[in-house]
């Protein structure tokens, strides 16, 4: 049986006291949320704590609610499936509750949180392994090693971002609220990524994710589609989260893609995004971006499938993902997800 | 705490089949390790103890969850339920019998997490579509049956839980009737 | 809900052999509730890691992480001096070997001097908790000096030098084995055309949801007691003796139900030793729980295999004479690696008339975990080479791919060229029902573009012939006790995996006797209190054991007729067993109830008990070699799959499988429902994406040559969601070497899957994977290389060159042979070091 090491566990009350607590020894100290990310790596050694600070009993971080101006604030707390049931919130942005509902599996997403999911772990197949596993190749460069296996010749880690509300989320424009007891700032999601499997959260490791915003949807319109092996339990391989705004005429007045699961961070298909700018919604423009958001992806070989296929990938499921906007018929075989 | 607790040590009252009892266990330890080593409940089995199987699901308030992933110390407080409470008396629950008659456990040692998950999933909606089952147990492996079993007998169990008494298709027990031009032939 | 189902419409039952008495059918042919049922539902179930004992610690093993070296010294200091850390075990601290056949006795419960693979044990700790073990594990160091790492078949053949074992038939080649049936040239030479198809089958894995566990429990006066997730508690019981050194007298082992087998808890293994050496030296109870990762390493599990066919075709389709060549990559251990060599030729006959035969193959040892038996084993490599074969031969002969399989077929009760005895054979049916089921004649070809159906058959075996050491003994007995009580105790040391082998013994006991299964009291697989039954592998246990149940229930029923007769005065013949109840058929008021009647046998008999014993028959074979491939009974399976392929992307999805299966005879039909949905859905997992595939790092960097991903996550297994919709048949052509006519149903509907969906592809896209597994990324290949106006096609292209000699020559029984070699001296066989008890015997020689 994979068994945790043992740390000082801690349960606050409330924000103040877990931010207290977390700024005491932010270095060694380890926020706890629905616990299906830490608890596996502490099990397999690959990341440490001598204290976990659990965010369960803090109430405020509970919960979805909206707000007079159409947006809605989620409490990092949420858990996954509480995010996905919302009603209010899949009626504005089904796009959303289908990405959160392609998360792992149902069971898991009772567990996860949203929180969590965000600040989810860069993942990388020659990390997230047991520590015998690890010790037979030799640390890489993400925990004590020099060597990113991945790419041995880098200087820097490709450990890559899984996680499948950050692409979402960011897609909509939402902005996420960080309280540490020194303070507390609201950043764009987008701002609190960066591409490094290492450092791939802007946020100090002594602040706090407690709340995510997200804009009402107004007349934008999203789609997110998920490729991994199976259609539940696995993280995926590529994802794409797209939401488009058009004016009276199709136009594309605002234009928003990002992928998942092919760098340490999401990634904006900024060419893309580009091209559709100020163009009429149509196949033509759609087939166009598609063939350029392939351009911001490099996959490398850490996840599952060979890399250059999950590239190629990005073309079909970019396309996918417009054509589910645009309500154009599909012609891909949708994969056979748990959502 | 009246007593002094060792560090690393906690001292818990869990609610486990609607039993209280008050256990002591290293505080590092999941819910799987104490329902199995301190509560002698080795009904919730395990499979990876990473999340990655869902052999080990059990009941949190009525929720399905990870019985792996979940600290001990977490679960106070909460009901949790097992395999071992799903009965009443010496009857079993609709979806134990329906596991029990249609083989839909063979070598039995997923059953438990995939009981778990399947009374948490028919207590919201009893008349879940094939679609809805399949999707509500996809974190939970079985390398036996193929899955086609268990569908049948969440499926059976539900319609039992309707008050209908409606025994699987024959094609479930005998296979399909065979082509008429092959029975002819 | 009634505790016992309700009795289905029964099967319409087929009259069965002479030798039964008038018997009204109530159990055999229904479906039933598994006996093991409630106690599955329940939780009450008691694997091997449920179990626990007063004083009980735990136990961790060191496993090697280096690929290939040699242990230079070991520093368990640190370990010892941290909380609860009781003892160490090393390697010299159990010098003898040990291993499933005799022939590859290469293991040692412990390295002593070298690791051969990342996963090698090498040190035991026991501790008070497990935690404390785990950390403790952590803490050990070991220094390697590091060899040269064999990663590859074409490695292994290219590097004689270091050896991974210092026996072998050659270099790093562990077994090499050539044979030919028949005049094989003269076959090519009437073939109308000649086809060639290199293929690859990687290596998967069984991935039991039960991690293997034992708990080894001293007892008094240096006895010991064994509880294991074992599928083969005999042969375990075997090696701990050898082992340990201790009259197999002392030692009991007792194999818990296992939560899955698939062959991957055969092998007796190492942490099971090392649990018992550690119990006896503590002189208490020792738990061994292994880690999802350790049991990755434990593996055994489908060998990787390359191989080339060359078959001569008639235009008709019919075969004219066929070469068959593989290569197994073993990994670094024997385990059953040569019976699985042989298995990779052996039943490449059973189906499809093929006159004259050769097969060549070598199996390697490479520095990974080793191969051995996976549901099939052995036989589902081949199987999807030729059957892909095939559909391309159909194909370009314009041959519906049915149709050259029926038009082939082999007929009942006839010896084939490599001289296996086929007795029952319901392929026929199987086929046409899968072709009428599925629309097969009206649909093939003519769906849309992405849209396919692949058609593929497949057999397999009720049983080895021969056990796995030569002995004359039962492979399978059972013993009855009855009593005044009613109760019937069935002794029998047949293991229950999950197949329902439990079922099947009290099922046809209570049959026999006409009572019900609540009056069946079952003791199974402890190797103290029941007779030997060789273990749940081959597909054996509901022929063998079934047989051997059989025979002591109708002894039993003998014994108890003719108290009844006496006592009732009708004559025996007369008698009914039936509804619990011993009766007169001409007047059925007259009669005794079952305990009644156990009660008049008691008093004229004096306490009561009976046995019965199965051996298999003898194989016409008498060829070094021919002892793989016999079997009793073969089973027969057809099936027919649907496919969804995206042209673009090369995602495809499995829409339908229709399977058909000839059992012989379904004892229980709703669990060889469940055999057959499971098969199935282990053959969709092997086509779609399980394998078990090894991370080599650039050699300047490391030295590391590791699993990919030993994990539930990463090695994937297919949910609930990529299970299609799937409609079976079950065919019953009973054989009459099976228990009312019954064969196996455990492992043959898997073969077919795996060669069908490949068909299926074929037939919706054009393009051909000549690999397995069929990853989206290598259909989206094949489209390319289609696109681009090349042959259609991904997959090996060349089989290794290697020397294999002169075959053993076998006449063929149509060429008037008498089933042994012609040339045994000259092939060679025998002379080399190829087993170790050949490497023994040859090492005494030169003492000598």
């Amino acid at each position: 049986m994979m068994r945790l090491p043992s740390f000082r566990f801690h349960r606050p009350q409330n924000l103040a006291e877990a931010a207290r607590l977390l700024a005491a020894s932010p270095q060694t100290t380890r926020l706890v949320a629905g616990g299906t990310d830490l608890w596996p790596n502490l099990k397999r050694r690959h990341q440490q704590a001598e204290d976990v600070v659990s965010l369960a009993l803090v109430r405020e971080l509970h919960g979805v609610e909206r707000r007079a101006d159409g947006s809605f604030a989620i409490g990092a707390m949420t858990t996954l499936s509480a995010v996905a049931a919302d009603r209010p919130l899949a009626a504005e942005h089904p796009a959303l509750s289908r990405a959160v509902r392609s998360i792992s599996s149902p069971v898991l997403q009772n567990m996860g949180t949203l929180g969590g999911n965000l600040c989810l772990d860069t993942r990388c197949t020659y990390y997230n392994q047991n520590e015998e596993w690890r010790r037979s190749i030799g640390y890489c460069k993400k925990e004590v090693g020099e060597t990113c296996w991945v790419a041995p010749g880098s200087p820097r880690c490709w450990a890559i971002s899984a996680s499948d509300s950050a692409p979402m989320l960011c897609a909509l424009g939402a902005s996420v609220r960080l309280v540490s007891a020194s303070g507390e700032r609201t950043i764009p999601l987008t701002a609190l990524y960066q591409d490094d499997g290492i450092a791939y959260l802007t946020k100090r490791p002594d602040e706090i994710l407690t709340q995510v915003f997200v804009p009402a949807a107004a007349d934008r319109h999203s789609a997110f589609w998920k490729l991994r092996r199976r259609g539940s339990i696995d993280f995926g391989v590529l994802s794409v989260a797209g939401t488009i705004a058009l004016d009276a005429q199709r136009r594309v007045r605002s234009a928003q893609l990002f992928l998942g699961c092919v760098a340490s961070f999401p990634t904006p298909c900024t060419e893309a995004m580009e091209s559709l700018q100020g163009q009429i919604f149509d196949e033509e423009h759609i087939t166009r971006a598609a063939v350029l958001a392939r351009k911001a992806a490099s996959p490398l070989s850490n996840t599952d499938f060979l890399p250059q296929w999950r590239s190629k990938m990005v073309e079909p499921y970019t396309e996918a993902v417009l054509r589910e906007i645009a309500g154009l018929p599909q012609q891909r075989l949708a994969p056979a997800h748990a959502f | 705490m009246s007593s002094p607790v060792p560090p690393g040590t906690s001292v818990a009252t869990l609610r486990v089949n609607g039993e209280e009892r008050t256990v002591a266990f290293p505080t590092h330890h999941t819910l799987l390790e104490v329902l199995r080593e301190e509560l002698g409940l080795t009904g919730t089995k395990h499979g990876c103890e990473l999340g990655e199987c869902g052999t080990c699901t059990v009941l949190v308030d009525g929720k399905p969850v990870l019985s792996c992933l979940v600290l001990a110390v977490e679960a106070e407080g909460h009901a949790v339920e097992t395999v071992e409470g799903l009965q009443q008396g010496n009857q079993l629950h609709p979806l134990q019998s329906a596991f029990a008659d249609l083989g839909a456990a063979q070598c039995g040692y997923c059953t438990p997490g995939i009981l778990m998950a399947s009374k948490a999933l028919l207590a919201e909606n009893p008349a879940a579509s094939r679609e809805q089952i399949a999707v509500a147990l996809s974190g939970n492996l079985c390398r036996c049956t193929g899955y086609q079993k268990i569908l049948e007998a969440v499926e059976w169990a539900g319609r039992t839980l309707c008050g209908e008494n409606a025994p699987p298709a024959r094609e479930c027990s005998f296979g399909a009737p065979l082509p008429e031009e092959v029975q002819r032939g | 809900m009634a505790e016992r189902s309700e009795k289905q419409d029964g099967a319409a039952a087929k009259p069965e052999a002479a030798r039964e008495i008038a018997v009204a059918r109530n159990i055999v042919g229904t479906p039933y509730r598994r006996v093991d049922g409630r106690a599955k539902v329940t939780g009450q179930t008691r694997f091997a890691d449920d179990l626990s004992f007063p004083r009980m610690v735990h136990m961790r093993l060191v496993r090697s992480i280096v690929p290939h070296a040699r242990i230079v010294s070991i520093d368990t200091s640190k370990a010892a001096a941290m909380p609860g850390v009781l003892a160490f075990l090393v390697g010299k601290d159990m010098p003898n070997t040990f291993g499933i056949l005799p022939v590859s006795q290469d293991e040692h419960a412990l390295c002593i001097d070298k690791v051969r693979f990342v996963g090698d044990p090498v040190v035991a700790i026991a501790a008070l908790t497990d935690d404390q073990a785990y950390e403790a594990s952590l803490a050990v160091r070991v220094e390697y000096e590091s060899l040269e790492t064999i990663a590859t078949v074409e490695e292994a053949i290219a590097t004689s030098e270091p050896r991974i074992h210092d026996y072998s038939d050659e270099g790093n080649i562990h077994k090499k084995v050539s044979m030919q049936f028949g005049e094989l040239e003269e076959g090519f030479a009437e073939a109308d055309e000649i086809f060639e198809d290199v293929l690859l089958f990687e290596g998967n894995t069984h991935l039991p949801m039960e991690q293997h566990a034992t708990v080894a429990v001293p007892e008094d006066d240096g006895r010991i007691t064994v509880w294991s997730s074992t599928q083969t508690p005999h042969y375990l019981h075997r090696s701990l003796a050898k082992v340990l050194e201790l009259p197999a007298s002392r030692i009991r082992v007792i194999a818990c139900p296992n939560g899955g087998g698939f062959g991957g808890k055969s092998d007796p293994f190492n942490h099971e030793i090392a649990a018992a050496k550690m119990a006896l030296r503590l002189g208490r109870p020792v738990k061994i729980c292994l880690t999802r990762e350790e049991v990755f390493y434990c593996h055994r599990g489908r060998h990787p295999v390359l191989m080339k066919l060359r078959t001569g075709f008639k235009r008709d389709g019919r075969m004219t004479a066929q070469h068959l060549q593989t290569a197994l990559d073993g990994g670094a251990y024997g385990s059953y690696g040569v019976a699985s060599t042989y298995y990779t030729g052996a039943l490449q006959t059973v189906t499809y008339e093929l006159p004259r035969y050769r097969f060549d193959s070598v199996r390697c040892f490479t520095n990974k975990p080793p191969c051995g038996p996976k549901r099939g084993h052995g036989t589902p490599q081949p199987r999807f080479g030729l059957e892909v074969h095939l559909d391309k031969v159909a194909v370009k002969l314009g041959i519906d791919p049915a149709d050259i399989r029926l038009n082939n077929l082999v007929q009942p009760n006839t010896i084939t060229a490599n001289w296996l005895k086929v007795g029952s054979i319901g392929l026929k049916k199987c086929i046409e029902a899968v072709v009428a089921g599925s629309g097969w004649r009206e649909r093939r070809g003519k769906l849309p573009h992405g849209r396919g159906l692949g058609l593929a058959c497949g057999s397999y075996l009720s049983g080895a012939g021969l056990p796995i050491y030569w002995n004359h003994m039962p492979q399978s007995g059972v013993q009855l006790k009855l009593d005044r009580s009613g109760c019937v105790a069935a002794f029998c040391g047949q293991t229950e995996i999950g197949q329902g082998s439990d079922s099947v013994l009290a099922g046809i006991v209570a049959e026999v006797l006409g009572i019900e299964l609540l009056d069946i009291r079952l003791c199974v697989a402890d190797t103290d209190l029941t007779p030997v039954d060789l273990g749940s592998y081959s597909s054996r246990v509901t022929l063998m054991m079934g047989n051997a149940a059989l025979q002591a229930a109708q002894r039993a029923r003998e014994l108890v007729a003719r108290a009844v007769s006496e006592q009732l005065k009708v004559p025996q013949d007369r008698l009914v067993f039936a509804e619990r109840r011993v009766f007169d058929s001409e007047d059925p008021s007259k009669g005794l109830s079952w305990p009644e009647a156990c009660v008049c046998a008691e008093s004229r008999f004096g306490t009561l008990g009976t046995t019965g014993s199965y051996i298999p028959p003898r194989s016409p074979g008498r060829y070094r070699g021919a002892g793989v491939g016999p079997s009793p009974a073969y089973s027969y399976s057809a099936t027919v799959v649907e496919v969804e392929v995206d042209p673009e992307t090369g995602l495809y999805r499995v829409e339908h499988v229709w399977m058909a299966h000839d059992v012989g005879k379904a004892i229980n039909p709703v669990l060889v429902m469940g055999q057959i949905e499971g098969s199935v859905y282990m053959g969709l997992g092997e086509a779609l994406m399980e394998e078990q595939v090894f991370r080599r790092l650039p050699k300047n960097r490391s030295n590391a040559l590791v699993h990919k991903h030993p994990s539930m996550l990463e090695y994937k297994s297919p949910t609930f969601l990529e299970m299609p919709k799937v409609t079976s048949y079950i065919i019953e052509d009973p054989d009459p070497n099976g228990p009312f006519g019954a064969k196996e149903v455990g492992q043959g509907p898997l073969l077919p899957m795996m060669p069908a969906i490949a068909n299926a592809i074929f037939d919706a896209v054009g393009v051909r994977v000549d690999q397995i597994p069929v990853h989206p990324h290598l259909v989206a290949k094949a489209l390319e290389e289609k696109a681009r106006g090349k042959e259609p096609r991904v997959g090996p292209r060349a089989f290794p060159s290697i020397d294999f000699g002169t075959p053993l020559r076998v006449p063929t029984p149509a060429e008037g042979g008498d089933g042994q070699a012609v040339n045994q001296d000259e092939a060679k066989v025998r002379t080399g070091t190829g087993t170790m008890t050949e490497r023994e015997e040859a090492l005494r020689g030169t003492k000598r």
